[in-house]
């Protein structure tokens, strides 16, 4: 997989997530689908409505924005190619939990939040039979 | 016939299609034909044939949960839709 974010959708993505510190934060990427290239032309930053004093490590996008969002892109011609959520004080690595919970042929980027600021970005894929995540071509571009 | 929408991650299992035809008197017979007609998709729906936690079945606007489970009665122009949780940690 590859994925191609614009730095200005990157800083809303990092700004979101260094607001939401020290709790997770997160929300969807939408764009263009092309064979094995996703090119992201929005962000949508939702509600983490995990139990709030697990947010802290936990992030749950809040009911309705998925269906809302999929049926957006659906009808705009566009595609809902995946998600972004931050690890607070943690590497922009993949949890057992977002293993877990985690779909395939779905970029899943993950950002590392230190002391309120948003340190590194990496690009995670499911492999297809859910048992591990390999690590995904992430390029910031215009 | 009723008909089930397939969410984007999905998709890569049904040739791309966003929407599925499918067969059956309940929703687990609904989920069985669909499962057959694209076997992939099985993995990421059930776990030991239970369907996972953080996948949501609708019937309209209805979470099959609230209702009667894998057991919901679905009719023939019924649209049903797949939703997954979307959560990390």
């Amino acid at each position: 997989m590859n994925l191609v974010l614009s730095p200005d959708l990157r800083h809303i993505i990092h700004a979101h997530v260094e607001g939401t510190y020290p709790n997770e934060g997160g929300g969807f990427l939408v764009g263009t689908l092309s064979g094995d290239q996703r090119v992201v032309t929005e962000v949508h930053p939702v509600q983490n409505v995990f139990a709030s004093e697990e947010q802290f490590h936990r992030f749950l996008a809040e009911d309705g924005t998925f269906q809302r969002i999929e049926d957006e892109a659906d009808t705009r011609g566009l595609t809902l190619v995946g998600y972004f959520h931050s690890h607070p004080n943690s590497p922009a690595v993949p949890s057992e939990f977002d293993r877990v919970h985690a779909w395939p042929h779905f970029a899943y980027l993950i950002v590392s939040v230190q002391n309120s600021h948003a340190v590194e970005t990496r690009l995670w894929e499911l492999v297809d039979d859910r048992s591990r995540f390999n690590e995904a071509n992430l390029t910031i571009k215009e | 016939m009723a008909s089930i929408k397939i969410p984007t991650p999905l998709r890569a299992y049904t040739g791309g299609q966003s929407e599925v035809q499918v067969s059956g008197a309940h929703v687990g017979e609904v989920l069985n034909d669909l499962t057959t007609q694209f076997p992939e998709l099985r993995q990421h729906l059930f776990s030991d044939d239970k369907l996972r936690d953080f996948v949501n079945v609708f019937i309209g606007e209805e979470d099959i949960r609230f209702l009667d489970g894998l057991d919901t009665e679905v009719g023939a122009s019924d649209k049903l839709r797949i939703i997954p949780s979307i959560a990390g940690g």
